[in-house]
């Protein structure tokens, strides 16, 4: 995740000088270049291996599986009702828990970023707790607090409210593990960006809202839209939480990833690769995002220099 | 720059109005038909069963009432199932792997009252099962007996008793051969089994999980599965590839299904729910469960599955004092299988 954060962050250093990075190594002249072929060329060369190898054959090997007995057996398996379900319910979930968190995260990051208070360092290091612990915890912390022998599961159950085995519990889990994204994007680009602009804003008589919105928001949208992105690929992607407090049950509580894995388990391959292929995509589609947000970095960045 | 909010408060409020939108139809749904909807909480091996003798439920209990019977489903290990339940799956119904499973719904939150095991006939267990052993075809490791699972390079593939039901199947059946040999006892059937566990190169935490790795992942040379889960394993990859071996001796695996009453009386669908179980044991029942590999209680059904179910001397959960003795000799804490695993 710090080198997600470290590459948001980076454009922002060398603002001034602006351009790409080929200059200074034209500037290196002849001998050096001649040396340095051999090296990047071995380096590109294993690193695609490795990407060959790491990502794109298993992702072929998706696509090929799902498709392995035609495209009517793959538009079967896909609209088939347990598996629209399993869709719609990823759906719902994600368009809960990244607005969630995409709140939260703002929030989180403003307090962190543009105020002092007693408490903060180990604010921004609860923060990263749902990084650091496994999502089956993550799961059995939601059975402990609403299971029928939890803390609060006795009161539910009198009063017929239905948390884990059900959406709200795979809501809540999904947002436990998906809680660092937004605000771990954030607060490494706005600390970089300090306070002034927000102070200068201030004093010129703009209200709080004002200044979050007009100064603070333009500044950060690239890096939470970046957030939001990473935010929502781990939502609809989470499977132990989610396998933990589900109950697993077909066509109520399963979502796409836990809908693959009974497909496999009944020996259907085909259709448990057909729905594993929309995830693939939704990956594809978030790291297409992804690179068109980075190519427009630059753009970003001039027009908030011309503006300041 | 300056439209970047409208247009996301725009696709947050349409997101917000889809949601309320499905949820409020879910909703409607419920209220207007006479739709019942049962909740049947089962294990790893059943899937199938139950997909098929659900949708022949719903029709007898349309037929009978006129009602409409939805009928969700819920599969796992057995074990985790149950806590599952214990911990709030607002399960209806019960179809567990094995007693001990379904008697914790008692012990942990009296969800079911006690002598719940005599509410249906043959211990409310509406067909039962075996332990078999799925090889590949050809057999080339000679594999005949339970006494073969220890020889030197035979790998075998079985689950974890502490989470898979069926692998404490496989567990107690590979001690009744060993103690039922000329001058077994206790201990040379814990040496046998502690050989036997020597030779299991990896435990899932469930049936289905063992098939997978025996027979897509190419791992073992044996498999000790469920007659079922090994009669379904070759019907669906292949009677090419692997074949059954029936040891001499085998347990017979009684399946048991319950009623959950704290369930059933606070949703009012106790009336539907005890149908449900009942027509198990019909003629329609029995015969759904015989296609799906579960040798039938129905002696007419059984007959006439006769050849798919060779005859095999059987021992009950009984030669080892019932299921509460059984599990607190070998796989509570402490048991003889945390004695053999440990000392592995």
């Amino acid at each position: 995740m710090s080198a997600v954060a470290s590459d948001a962050v980076a454009p922002l250093e060398p603002a001034a000088p602006g351009e790409k990075d080929a200059p200074p190594q034209a500037a290196r002249g002849g001998p050096g270049r001649r040396r340095r072929s051999a090296a990047p060329v071995m380096l590109v060369t294993l690193a695609l291996a490795w990407l060959g190898v790491a990502l794109v054959l298993p992702l072929v090997a998706v696509f090929a599986q799902a498709f392995a007995k035609g495209w009517d057996a793959y538009a079967a398996a896909l609209t088939d009702p347990m598996a629209l379900h399993a869709i719609r319910l990823t759906l719902t979930v994600a368009a809960i828990a990244v607005p969630l968190n995409l709140v939260f995260g703002v929030v989180a990051a403003w307090c962190v970023t543009k105020y002092d208070f007693p408490g903060k360092s180990a604010l921004i290091t609860l923060i990263d707790l749902p990084f650091a612990v496994s999502p089956v915890i993550s799961g059995l912390v939601y059975v402990l607090l609403f299971g029928a022998q939890g803390w609060l599961g006795p009161w539910l159950l009198d009063r017929d409210v239905q948390i884990i085995f059900a959406v709200p519990g795979i809501v809540l889990a999904t947002v436990f593990v998906t809680f660092p994204f937004v605000a771990r994007e954030l607060i490494p680009l706005m600390q970089a960006q300090g306070r002034d602009e927000e102070e200068t804003a201030l004093s010129l008589g703009a209200s709080g809202w004002q200044t979050f919105r007009r100064v603070t928001l333009p500044n950060i949208r690239l890096g939470l839209l970046y957030g939001v992105l990473l935010c929502n690929a781990r939502a609809m992607g989470e499977f132990g939480a989610v396998a933990v407090v589900s109950g697993h049950i077909r066509g109520l509580t399963n979502t796409m990833p836990l809908h693959v894995e009974i497909l496999y388990n009944e020996y259907n391959a085909t259709a448990a690769f057909a729905v594993a292929s929309l995830l693939a995509m939704l990956a594809l589609v978030t790291l297409v995002a992804r690179s068109w947000l980075e190519a427009r970095a630059p753009e970003l960045r001039g027009e908030r220099a011309a503006q300041s | 720059m300056r439209s970047f909010m409208p247009r996301r408060r725009a696709a947050l409020t349409a997101l917000a109005a889809l949601l309320v939108g499905s949820v409020g139809s879910g909703a409607a749904a419920v209220a207007a038909g006479q739709t019942v909807t049962l909740l049947n909480v089962s294990y790893d091996p059943t899937r199938e069963l139950y997909e098929d003798f659900n949708r022949a439920f719903a029709a007898h209990w349309k037929s009978h009432t006129g009602d409409t019977v939805v009928i969700n489903q819920s599969h796992g290990g057995s074990g985790r199932q149950a806590r599952a339940v214990i911990d709030g799956l607002a399960a209806d119904v019960v179809t567990l792997a094995l007693a001990f499973d379904v008697d914790a719904l008692r012990k942990q939150r009296r969800l079911i009252p006690d002598g719940w095991q005599q509410r249906l006939p043959h211990a409310s267990a509406p067909y039962t099962s075996t332990i078999v052993f799925l090889v590949r075809k050809g057999n080339p490791k000679q594999i005949r007996d339970w006494g073969d699972l220890t020889r030197r390079g035979v790998a075998v593939i079985t689950p974890n008793p502490k989470t898979s039901g069926g692998a404490r199947w496989n567990y107690l059946a590979a001690w009744a051969w060993a103690k039922n040999r000329p001058g077994g006892t206790d201990a040379t059937a814990e040496a046998f089994v502690r050989a036997l566990y020597a030779n299991v190169p990896v435990l899932d935490s469930g049936a289905r999980g063992a098939t997978t790795t025996f027979v897509e992942r190419g791992m073992g040379d044996v498999l000790l599965a469920w007659e079922n889960e090994a009669l379904l394993a070759m019907r669906e990859l292949g009677r090419d590839r692997f074949e059954i071996v029936y040891p001499s001796l085998s347990i017979l695996a009684e399946p048991p299904v319950a009623v959950v009453d704290r369930v059933v009386d606070r949703k009012g669908t106790r009336a539907v729910a005890e149908a449900y179980l009942r027509h198990l044991y019909s003629r329609d029942g029995q015969a759904i469960a015989a296609k799906h590999y579960y040798r039938p209680r129905d002696p007419e059904v059984a007959a006439k599955y006769a050849r798919q179910f060779p005859a095999l001397e059987l021992v009950t959960i009984e030669a080892f004092g019932g299921w509460d003795r059984a599990q607190a000799t070998h796989f509570a804490d402490g048991g003889s299988f945390d004695r053999i695993y440990a000392r592995r």
